[in-house]
């Protein structure tokens, strides 16, 4: 299926769900959410990914992109994902030590705010 | 020998068609569920750098993949190999092996979609097929992935060039 993109805030972090397929079609979509958000200030993202079908390399780029951009502003993107076939890539990557990866939201956000 | 061959115009929406058939196809060839989505992975991180190679240097080229059921004679597993063949100009380099160092991590040219060097598809694919060859030349770059058919899971000592870090 195609990409699906929603974001809310909860407490100071913008949620961004992500559902469908993240690719090197779809991915443009998801560089301007981010861009978007940071540009309005919202600088704690978490990008929650249990509703992604499909990664692959040119959607890991794009959080990647969008992790330097809120670094850029002493902020934090975080990554919401179970699924062992997403998380395959982040694997093989080595990018499981860039990105803080949790099982919810709540998770992520409690996890950032303890530290 | 069963061939599929496919012939996609050099566009990031056809990636997605390439991923498909290379997932039916391996699927209708016996190799196990657990590797379908490798396949499908590793089809797309190829197809999307051909597709990248030929927007900058030939768009009006297609680009190719084969998809192919080797069935052996000899005793042992058969193969099923994917074959994607691009048209860009320039040498390929070979994938590196293993998972790729986080502090190496390539990236790319400021405005590219992606914030990853091109390179990373090779490394995924490294990653995820039993076997991989690359070839470039002066008339375009060919990769070649194979994974064993039947039901066994790929060697862990076998030809795999890239292993995962975790």
């Amino acid at each position: 299926m195609d990409l699906k993109l929603e974001h809310y805030t909860e407490d100071d972090t913008e949620i961004v769900v992500v559902e469908g397929e993240i690719d090197v079609y779809t991915a443009p979509r998801l560089r301007e959410l981010l861009i978007d958000l940071v540009n309005q200030g919202r600088f704690h993202l978490v990008v929650d990914m249990e509703k992604v079908e499909f990664l692959d390399s040119t959607g890991l780029g794009v959080l990647v992109g969008g992790l330097k951009r809120v670094r850029a502003h002493d902020g934090t993107l975080d990554l919401v994902c179970k699924q062992e076939r997403i998380l395959k890539i982040f694997r093989i990557t080595g990018l499981t030590k860039v990105f803080g990866i949790h099982d919810t939201v709540r998770d992520a956000i409690d996890n950032r705010k303890t530290q | 020998m069963a061939l599929v061959q496919l012939s996609i115009s050099a566009l990031p929406v056809h990636v997605r068609t390439a991923r498909l058939v290379a997932s039916a196809v391996a699927r209708r060839s016996g190799l196990p569920e657990s590797a379908l989505d490798e396949v499908r992975l590793a089809v797309g991180e190829a197809c999307s750098r051909a597709v990248e190679n030929h927007r900058t240097h030939c768009p009006q080229q297609p680009i190719t993949v084969e998809l192919r059921e080797h069935i052996q004679s000899s005793p042992g597993p058969g193969r099923f190999e994917v074959t994607v063949l691009d048209r860009a100009p320039g040498a390929e380099r070979p994938p590196g092996g293993g998972g790729v160092p986080t502090a190496a991590l390539p990236y790319a040219e400021a405005g590219e979609v992606s914030g990853l060097s091109p390179d990373i598809g090779l490394a995924v694919i490294s990653g995820l097929a039993d076997q991989v060859d690359v070839e470039g030349s002066a008339n375009g770059t060919t990769i070649r992935m194979s994974w064993p058919i039947g039901d066994q899971q790929p060697s862990e000592t076998g030809t795999r060039t890239g292993e995962f870090s975790g």
